[in-house]
């Protein structure tokens, strides 16, 4: 019994990354970002408007969310269109209540089918970032090249047709990217994704032969993970959020200024009984002095201001 | 195939010498961060693939990576606030990839022992001339970089051969952190050398604990308070080990180091108990213990 030869063989074995997308670089020793005003946390929601269709694939794999049943699953269709038709609307009014505006996340599809939602959002201030076509379609490596482009193209057109934005952020659906999909976004006119979770501020990646942000959209600081996945209460969700905050708050006095994400799904936390949990956690954050609420372009815009480059200690 | 892994005589908890740990400590308490890297495109083990989700896993990739730039540098925070050391189990390829993460622990004292070249090269179905070059780079890597000779090993993603244990005894090793039978080291029955099993515990781990148990950051910080008090209520009579494993990429999120720094607090406010490295704990039990531990041992029967 034997492994192929290649098999401890080490080609990108060396310094920094096994890939080129961005460099090797550690949080503390970078230089201190400084958000406008002084402030020590920014405070970046992001929303995401989904659709799962009723005759959903789930290829290659079955994203967070997904229909379960035999067709017709009317039951998890619904469930998830409930945060399209009600539970949005319970997540503006609590924001709307703490004077905060959101970066949406949005399904192509979203866009088409309620453009009254998207109004709603756009009336707010709020900034929509571009969530692929629908939750059927992901983004992987084996789907053909020019399939992908015209996924990334249907979805940036029907999203700013509708919204009337110039698009600049990028979410994959489930977070899923084939090897291009960075070069083809880019090439697009995006300016920043949020697929990747490794760091809490943003940084340069090389895509399409440019420069584009990685934003930090933390996916556990997310309410499907945190109570859908993790099956954790909405006391605990309260407490993990705020436990965030509070963390970032600290490092921020002394290591720089930080972000705090909140990715929420309308068809979770916009339950009746769970809204209220949103609610405390923003009560507490919004009880602190130097909490910036931004969209994603203006954090990133803040960020690309500030002359960047590691700090070698 | 075997049906006993044939590593360990039957020694039960309450017939067994006594252990006693420097000082008249309780418990030797030794904390394992794992510091990792896992390749965004590994080669294929017919045994089991590296990602959950097709190449590339951008979420997986990512949040593993979150552990060498962010989570690493909270934790190092909470580990010299707390006055510990770590034993790090070691891909030792993050030597070359990030030798800043290297330098930090080695130059507080750390252990580094092995816990293969990267987390995404499984030991299954590879060649002993294979497996004896992979724990050679662990040798070597480690003496290059760190200064340290290599005693302990954690297979890497616990991935491993009938042979790994004869291995890593006869290429020079102390210990190995892979044997979850019991909550004191042990010897291992290898073919050649000295071999002690140190307790690593996957209960404790906090990637069984978050990723597989999916309990919040305050749960955890209760089941590591609960298991060290009655380890340290038993350790009154035999010496006992606790181990905490540790990923960075889990440990270090912003919202779950406090309640780990809580608990972790909690523990070191006792005063009977041995802050102690894996190695330290492997060479005091090798000196003082190893041989009274297999005499008592008796062998298993045949399984009908």
């Amino acid at each position: 019994m034997s492994l192929p030869p290649d098999y401890l063989k080490y080609p990108h074995r060396g310094y920094g990354m096994d890939h080129g997308r961005y460099i090797w670089s550690a949080l503390p020793r970078r230089k201190k970002v400084n958000w406008p005003g002084g402030a020590l946390v920014a405070l970046w929601i992001v929303p995401a408007l989904e659709w799962f269709p009723l005759d959903m694939k789930g290829k290659p794999f079955k994203p967070p969310g997904a229909l379960v049943t035999a067709y017709p699953d009317l039951r998890h269709y619904t469930l998830r269109d409930y945060g399209n038709r009600v539970g949005i609307f319970r997540v503006m009014k609590v924001l709307d209540s703490f004077g905060l505006r959101a970066s949406v996340a949005v399904n192509a599809a979203v866009a088409v089918r309620y453009p009254s939602l998207i109004k709603a959002c756009v009336d707010r201030g709020w900034e929509l970032i571009a969530h692929g076509l629908d939750m059927d379609h992901l983004h992987y490596e084996g789907l053909p090249k020019d399939d992908e482009r015209k996924l990334v193209e249907d979805s940036l057109g029907i999203l700013g047709r509708v919204s009337g934005q110039q698009v600049r952020g990028w979410l994959s659906p489930a977070r899923s990217e084939s090897f291009a999909t960075l070069d083809l976004v880019a090439g697009a006119g995006i300016e920043y994704v949020c697929d990747w979770v490794n760091d809490d501020l943003p940084y340069a990646m090389r895509a399409h032969s440019r420069e584009i942000y990685s934003m930090p959209l933390s996916n556990d600081m997310d309410d499907h993970t945190i109570l859908i996945q993790n099956r954790h209460s909405e006391e605990s969700f309260t407490q993990q959020v705020c436990d965030q905050f509070d963390a970032l708050y600290s490092e921020a006095i002394r290591n720089g200024s930080r972000i705090l994400t909140l990715v929420l799904h309308p068809w979770v936390i916009g339950q009746p009984y769970r809204i209220g949990a949103l609610e405390r956690a923003l009560t507490h954050i919004m009880t602190n002095k130097g909490v910036w609420s931004a969209t994603g372009s203006e954090i990133v815009d803040a960020f690309a201001s500030q002359a960047q480059g590691e700090v070698h200690a | 195939m075997k049906r006993d892994p044939g590593l360990y005589d039957y020694l039960p908890y309450d017939r067994r010498p006594k252990i006693r740990w420097p000082n008249g400590a309780r418990v030797a308490f030794w904390l394992a961060p794992n510091i990792e890297f896992y390749e965004l495109a590994p080669p294929n083990n017919p045994t089991r693939v590296a990602w959950s989700r097709p190449v590339p896993d951008v979420l997986g990739y990512s949040y593993r990576d979150y552990g060498n730039r962010a989570g690493f540098w909270r934790m190092l925070e909470t580990f010299d606030r707390c006055g510990v050391r770590g034993s790090v189990s070691l891909n030792v390829a993050v030597c070359q990839h990030h030798p800043e993460v290297i330098e930090e622990c080695a130059k507080r004292g750390w252990e580094f022992y092995s816990h293969g070249t990267y987390n995404t090269r499984f030991v299954f179905e590879m060649s002993e001339d294979q497996e004896r070059s992979l724990i050679q780079d662990s040798i070597d890597t480690i003496k290059e970089h760190t200064g340290q000779k290599l005693d302990g090993w954690l297979a890497p993603a616990l991935t491993y051969t009938e042979r790994t244990l004869d291995l890593i005894a006869e290429m020079g090793l102390t210990y190995c952190c892979d044997l979850f039978h019991d909550d004191q080291p042990c010897p291992v029955k290898t073919k050649h050398g000295r071999l002690a099993s140190i307790p690593y515990s996957l209960e404790m781990n906090d990637a069984i604990a978050f990723s597989v148990n999916t309990l919040s950051p305050r749960a955890y910080g209760d089941i590591i308070k609960r298991q060290f008090d009655r380890l340290y209520e038993e350790g009154a009579d035999s010496g006992t080990v606790m181990c905490i494993p540790l990923h960075p990429y889990l440990v270090g999120q912003p919202y779950r180091i406090a309640a780990f720094e809580d608990a972790l607090t909690y523990i070191t406010d006792h005063d009977r108990i041995w802050l102690a490295t894996g190695r330290e704990i492997a060479h005091h039990f090798l000196t003082h213990d190893f041989d009274a531990f297999a005499r008592a041992s008796s062998p298993v029967g045949e399984a009908p």
